[in-house]
């Protein structure tokens, strides 16, 4: 569809869901006001009782916290992180849209201007940035469709504070089943208490006839610190499920330890896709985001496939493995990353394959990107279990740097016990070279451009798996996260 | 040749360093439109240098003298400015680009070119069909037209692709590098086609060439023999035939006589 037509309908969706949360009658302001600080028994049954949570629910917070307090935070060499004091942060979510501001005029500019080079149609600024939306709007939206469509197909796709409400068999069956709580401190800690995200279910056999979940940016934005997703697919079924949002994510909120969980069945396909730009904080690299997120997936079934793809800009700290069990013989897993770090950055990510069935076969491609004084490290294992005949792995982990300030790293991990296994690992390094900008320039492309397509180039094998309108979305972005990074 | 229309360069007493060492010691030349400027000369003359301070390349330190691109300053401008502005190098060592299409390359200097003169830029398909009419004029292998920037393009084919972006950029000065070293005679005599093809009276072309062989197949209206920083001696075609006989000693011979 057209431009205008595709704006036209980014509003309608923006006046739906906006005169949707209004709807919202079980969070007074009151309460949220005055929820204290800190983290203990009695917060966890406030927020369960609050959200009106089933006693299971409860017992799996409750067991949860019990295997938080035990631990302590992981320390990672080389990331700089500064001491979190989790009896400073309350553990209650504010409703999305309490406005910040009264208009557009008292938002920060550096916000607004990288709305406008986005592209982002006026009304929704005001939504990404927190600003008082009007109300009254009709009511034809093609969000409503699109939820008709969907259940037509027998789909589940829903908040998970409504799955564990409507489907808790479902829930119960697979919550924590690929990440147990006890699986990591942020892992524990998100299992304690979780706010919501999105459950996804799909049935024997069918395939998603559209792209679920967060392409409805506002939906995106900020949706809580404690995110917990969970996405299953029955044998034969296909999902692809894009989350986050190019608009820089602006929140008070610091801490940011999300949990996501996939399980795919026999023949089953899952496509998760991820483009992210966190809030990075200034030049200096003060009130940016930490982004602390435990993603797995199992590849259940026999001939399941799972893929990861992400573009990640802008945290202030990235810290996150989107992993795969391939348990399934002839199951097949990817994953695909441009990491881009510019300023004070940090980001350690990277991603597990694990290798449990027959015939299993994963790939890694990796492309960090680092500008400015940042430092981005990939981080990576391929782990191959005794019963794993003929694993295949190929990891491809390349680094681009730009100016001479910045690092990249990469700790490849690689554990093979079976012999039949292949494991390819290359690994580059590259500067974008004068002479290349050069000749960019020589034929009229300003400098910036030229980092830009030089960086668009390096990144492309893995912005090819991303689906078309975050294609497009993660390039700007990239163009946008590189801003300043050249002389 | 008519002399009335304004010069698109005219080069007054050029002195360029680079790091300590002076490279170009007062040089002068001017170029009209329709002309086809030949300069030669011995390694360590200066020729690449000349190329490169015109372009805008880094590194190269103007310590005297004035550069005028069809009346304006060239040396003040940016080197995505002089290229807006019509003026074309052609690399003697092209880079490779890889992940960047020649596709995507050529659209985006296009679409540069007409932001800068107020013109909207061509639709998807106008420019491809434009890059095909192209192809076809300049008899670059389709193959290497659709891949990414001179990746793993052999010598011969990065000079084509050259000659292939000058076509598609039309470039009012276009200064070609010793685009004719490392050519066999058939690739050398591509290039040359190329280079007469695109020739019209309203452009320029200067060939930096090391061999007067190119100037077989492309007469140039003028040679100008480069030595030591310097334009020691021009004339015509037939310069460079003496030059070719009498090799580059013969020019020590006549600077110490000038």
């Amino acid at each position: 569809m057209g431009e205008k037509e595709r704006i036209e309908e980014q509003d309608q969706i923006l006046k739906e869901v906006t005169e949707k949360d209004y709807e919202y009658g079980f969070e007074t302001e009151i309460e949220t006001e005055y929820f204290p600080k800190g983290l203990n028994e009695d917060i966890i049954r406030k927020i369960s009782e609050i959200r009106n949570e089933p006693e299971w629910v409860l017992e799996f917070r409750l067991k949860a916290y019990e295997i938080w307090k035990k631990m302590e935070p992981p320390t990672w060499p080389h990331l700089k992180l500064p001491e979190i004091d989790f009896q400073e942060l309350i553990y209650y979510a504010r409703p999305k849209n309490l406005p910040k501001y009264n208009s557009l005029d008292e938002v920060p500019p550096e916000i607004l201007e990288t709305y406008e080079k986005l592209g982002i149609p006026l009304e929704e600024q005001k939504v990404l940035a927190g600003v008082a939306v009007d109300a009254v709007f009709d009511s034809v939206s093609v969000k409503t469709t699109f939820e008709k469509e969907l259940k037509k197909h027998g789909i589940i796709f829903c908040p998970i504070s409504e799955a564990i409400r409507d489907y808790p068999d479902l829930v119960k069956k697979y919550l924590g089943s690929v990440v147990p709580p006890g699986d990591n401190y942020y892992a524990a800690l998100n299992s304690a208490v979780f706010t919501d995200g999105s459950f996804v279910y799909i049935p024997k056999g069918v395939r998603s006839p559209m792209e679920l979940s967060s392409y409805f940016r506002i939906n995106a934005r900020g949706t809580g610190q404690f995110e917990r997703t969970l996405i299953i697919v029955e044998e034969k079924g296909y999902v692809s499920y894009l989350e986050g949002c190019t608009a820089p994510q602006r929140d008070e909120n610091q801490l940011h330890a999300a949990v996501v969980e996939l399980i795919a069945h026999d023949d089953a396909e899952i496509k998760y896709s991820t483009v992210q730009n966190w809030f990075p904080g200034d030049k200096e690299g003060k009130g940016g985001i930490f982004n602390f997120v435990t993603k797995r997936g199992i590849c259940k079934g026999d001939r399941s496939k799972i893929s990861w793809t992400q573009v990640e800009t802008g945290s202030a700290i990235t810290w996150k493995y989107p992993s795969t069990i391939l348990k399934g013989d002839d199951s097949v897993a990817e994953f695909y990353s441009v990491a881009v770090t510019n300023n004070h950055q940090q980001a350690d990510t990277g991603t597990k394959m694990i290798h449990i069935g027959k015939n299993t076969k994963s790939t890694i491609i990796s492309k960090g990107i680092s500008a400015g004084k940042s430092n981005n490290s990939y981080r990576g294992l391929v782990d191959i279990k005794p019963g794993a005949e003929n694993a295949r792995n190929f990891s491809q982990c390349d680094s681009m740097l730009i100016g001479d300030q910045c690092g990249a790293h990469t700790f490849p991990y690689i554990e093979v016990q079976n012999p039949t296994a292949v494991v390819e690992h290359e690994a580059t390094t590259s500067k974008i070279s004068e002479d290349q900008l050069f000749y960019l320039q020589q034929r009229g492309i300003d400098e910036e451009s030229a980092v830009s397509m030089i960086v668009n180039g390096y990144a492309k094998e893995v912005l090819k798996q991303l689906p078309m309108e975050f294609a497009v979305e993660a390039q700007k972005l990239l163009a946008i996260s590189l801003e300043g990074s050249v002389g | 040749m008519t002399k009335n229309k304004q010069p698109l360069l005219e080069i007054k007493d050029l002195h360029v360093k680079v790091g300590d060492k002076e490279i170009l010691k007062g040089l002068n030349l001017t170029v009209y439109p329709g002309e086809i400027h030949a300069i030669m000369g011995p390694n360590g003359s200066g020729k690449s240098t000349l190329a490169y301070v015109l372009a805008g390349r880094d590194g190269y330190e103007v310590t005297q003298g004035q550069v005028l691109f069809k009346g304006k300053d060239l040396l003040d401008m940016d080197p995505n400015e002089r290229a807006l502005a019509g003026l074309f190098l052609g690399f003697q060592y092209p880079v490779e680009i890889p992940g960047v299409s020649m596709i995507n390359f050529m659209k985006a200097a296009l679409e540069a070119k007409a932001e800068y003169e107020g013109k909207k830029p061509m639709k998807p398909g106008e420019f491809l069909k434009y890059y095909r009419e192209k192809i076809k004029e300049i008899g670059l292998p389709e193959k290497l037209a659709n891949r990414n920037v001179n990746e793993n393009f052999s010598g011969g084919e990065k000079k084509r692709n050259e000659i292939f972006q000058m076509a598609l950029l039309q470039p009012d000065l276009a200064i070609l590098d010793e685009t004719d070293s490392g050519l066999d005679i058939d690739a050398l005599k591509a290039v040359a086609e190329g280079v007469k093809k695109l020739h019209n009276e309203n452009n320029a072309q200067i060939l930096i060439t090391h061999y007067q062989r190119l100037l077989d197949f492309v007469q140039p209206d003028y040679v100008h023999v480069m030595y030591d920083g310097r334009i020691v001696k021009s004339g015509d075609k037939n310069l460079a035939l003496e030059l070719e006989k009498k090799g580059y000693q013969w020019l020590e011979e006549q600077k110490t006589e000038a």
